[in-house]
């Protein structure tokens, strides 16, 4: 993990090649506007017209929340096996290799432990850009001792989501970790620990069924796509059109099942509030951006 | 699902339709003729070889179909036939009451158990009363709530699975079905009671597990156990539901497999044919299961019930670490 420590420079090289889209000018997927690349990665990878947040890599994610050079990852040398002999048009091993080829990534979770404003943390993040940032074996147990992790060295846990549920490829195993990664967050519950979970586009299945819904505070990312079921199985099963900002974070906050919609310029921020909140550090002073309809 | 004829599957047919004819010639011939007792001696030697013939070497698909058999016994066909008495007690406290789950205080072999379980319906008005067995957040929470209250009072609880899953609505959405489920995993996790779970029919996905986290969990011969529909996963893998039966045969969703993965405590045997063709000794099975499993469990203190609990849960997985093998599913 070297290269993290090259700070704001090594941004452009942990920008996934597939996923992110190349050449200096960039359109936006929602407004369609075009983006001079600089610019983006300047301001986090949200479109400066619309507010657009793209999809951004677990690596990028921690440049912009924690203190540089302070992530450790943890937990690495975990790998996928394919407990079903699992294949489809295409052997699971083989999806495996592939998106290891393509990501750099052992499987769809990067954890560890890394420090927010000096307060330190344990973190595990998913990455939508391997296999869907899908929950298996690896994802559920790197989560579970990241936990651990937290507990033994009393710290807080953040989790932060990209994910279009459980893998199935692993079958059976793969719901169990909605079951295993719950477990650990009632342990460390029980261990009065807080566990902050970030929520980002998109969030669905197993993940939002399990440790993604059990933060003490839960954060979601702008017109994050946040849900337990698909919107085309809903659509499919109701056989109605879904109305408009459906499973959205806004829909999902105005619901309740989400403390704050947060920019991702205020992720920084926000976090650390909330950790000195539960923590021995002081609040840090001063406002946080005051969204317009908080009070 | 091939509801015609009585509501038989199609693989069973031919069985069935022999035992009928079996059942009209004792009903009607004159059993004292010599040639008579031949006759029904010879067709039932054919049924007993046509059973067998069917049952042995049933395909992945075929388990899914008797999982899901429109006579199959469901949870509150079970509770009449194990429960000496068993008061329902319904709503969430919050929104409603979900008729997808049933749960209620009963009587079982000489203790006091909570009871919470899936119910599908019968015919088309139960179905749709019990939205085809699928819950809303609602009936989650109805089940959390009652599994509290056992905690709270030291009663063991049972649940029972047999859902396709968690209902993919806009109002289930809106109420949290996430959290609900969610809820339900973190909280069962660490109930200081003991949890028996058995399989009766489908186990589908969250909707499922949302009932699943215990301290033994059992399935029936013939019931299914899966992270997704057979029907879900062909859509995503091949972009065609009709495929079901290959993703099922992928997917391993039978009692069999999840016993040889080391996800389940044990298998319960089924009737010949099927839970469905003697309900009664279906239901014996499972009571003298549920039985001997909260035997077991009542030698536990709270503490070390809750530990191996959570150890149970944690050993769920397989992987490589190092190079290694790790978790279950490596024989
Ligand atoms: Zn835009």
């Amino acid at each position: 993990m070297a290269w993290f420590r090259r700070g704001k420079k090594g941004i452009k090289a942990a920008v996934d090649k597939k996923d992110m889209p190349q050449g200096v000018w960039l359109k936006c997927r929602e407004c369609t506007e075009i983006l001079y690349r600089p610019e983006l990665e300047k301001s986090h990878w949200v479109c400066q017209k619309c507010g657009y947040h793209f999809r951004i890599s677990s690596r990028q994610y921690f440049q912009l929340l924690f203190d540089e050079g302070s992530f450790v990852e943890e937990d690495a040398g975990l790998r996928p096996s394919d407990p079903l002999h699992f294949r489809d048009s295409k052997k699971y091993k083989d999806r495996i290799v592939a998106a290891q080829t393509k990501t750099g990534l052992d499987d769809a979770i990067v954890s560890g432990r890394a420090t927010v404003d000096g307060i330190p943390v344990s973190i595990a993040a998913l990455d939508f850009s391997f296999m869907g940032g899908s929950m298996g074996s690896v994802v559920g147990e790197r989560i579970a001792r990241a936990a651990q992790r937290a507990i033994d060295a009393r710290r807080g846990l953040i989790t932060l989501s990209a994910s279009g549920g459980a893998r199935m490829q692993e079958g059976i195993l793969s719901l169990m970790q909605m079951a295993k990664t719950s477990a650990m967050l009632a342990k460390l519950a029980e261990e009065r620990l807080p566990h902050i979970s970030i929520l980002t586009d998109p969030t669905t299945g197993g993940v939002t069924a399990s440790f993604a819904s059990l933060g003490d505070v839960i954060l979601a990312e702008p017109k994050a796509l946040v849900g337990f079921a698909g919107p085309r199985v809903i659509r499919e099963t109701i056989n109605q059109e879904l109305p408009e900002g459906f499973q959205r974070s806004e829909f999902l906050e105005a619901h309740g099942f989400v403390d704050r919609v947060v920019h991702r310029r205020d992720l920084n921020r926000t976090l650390a509030t909330v950790l000195a909140f539960f923590g021995d550090a002081p609040m840090p002073t001063g406002r946080l951006r005051r969204r317009q309809d908080d009070h | 699902m091939s509801e015609g004829m009585g509501g038989w599957l199609d693989f069973e047919r031919p069985l069935v339709e022999l035992e009928q004819k079996i059942a009209e010639f004792r009903d009607f011939a004159d059993g004292e003729k010599i040639e008579i007792r031949d006759e029904l001696r010879r067709l039932e030697t054919k049924a007993e070889k046509l059973r067998t013939q069917i049952f042995t070497g049933l395909t992945r698909w075929q388990r899914v179909q008797l999982a899901r058999h429109p006579r199959r016994p469901y949870t509150l066909d079970y509770l009449q036939r194990l429960t000496g008495c068993f008061l329902e007690l319904k709503g969430d406290r919050g929104f409603g009451d979900d008729r997808a789950i049933v749960g209620g205080l009963a009587s079982f072999r000489g203790r006091k158990v909570m009871v919470v379980g899936h119910q599908k319906g019968r015919d088309i008005k139960a179905k749709l009363e019990r939205n085809f067995g699928m819950p809303h957040p609602e009936g989650y929470r109805k089940a959390l709530r009652l599994m509290e209250m056992a905690a709270r009072f030291g009663r063991p609880i049972f649940t029972f699975i047999d859902t396709q899953g968690a209902y993919p609505g806009i109002a289930a959405e809106e109420r949290g079905q996430s959290e609900a489920i969610a809820r339900n995993l973190l909280v069962m996790a660490r109930l200081p009671v003991p949890i028996v779970g058995i399989v009766i029919g489908e186990g589908g996905s969250g909707g499922a597990l949302a009932l699943g986290v215990c301290d033994r969990t059992f399935m029936q011969e013939n019931s299914v156990y899966s992270v997704i529909s057979p029907e879900g996963c062909a859509a995503i893998l091949w972009g065609d539901r009709a495929r079901a039966p290959e993703a099922a045969e992928a997917l391993k969703v039978t009692a069999q497999d999840l016993s040889k993965l080391g996800v389940i405590d044990g298998i319960i045997p089924e009737p010949p044919g099927g839970a469905h063709r003697d309900v009664d000794a279906a239901a014996t099975s499972v009571g003298d299961t549920l039985d001997s499993a909260l035997a077991e469990l009542e030698q536990l203190s709270p503490a070390e019930l809750v530990e191996a609990r959570l150890q149970r849960f944690l050993a769920m997985g397989s992987y490589l670490e190092d190079g290694l093998p790790k978790g279950l599913g490596h024989s």
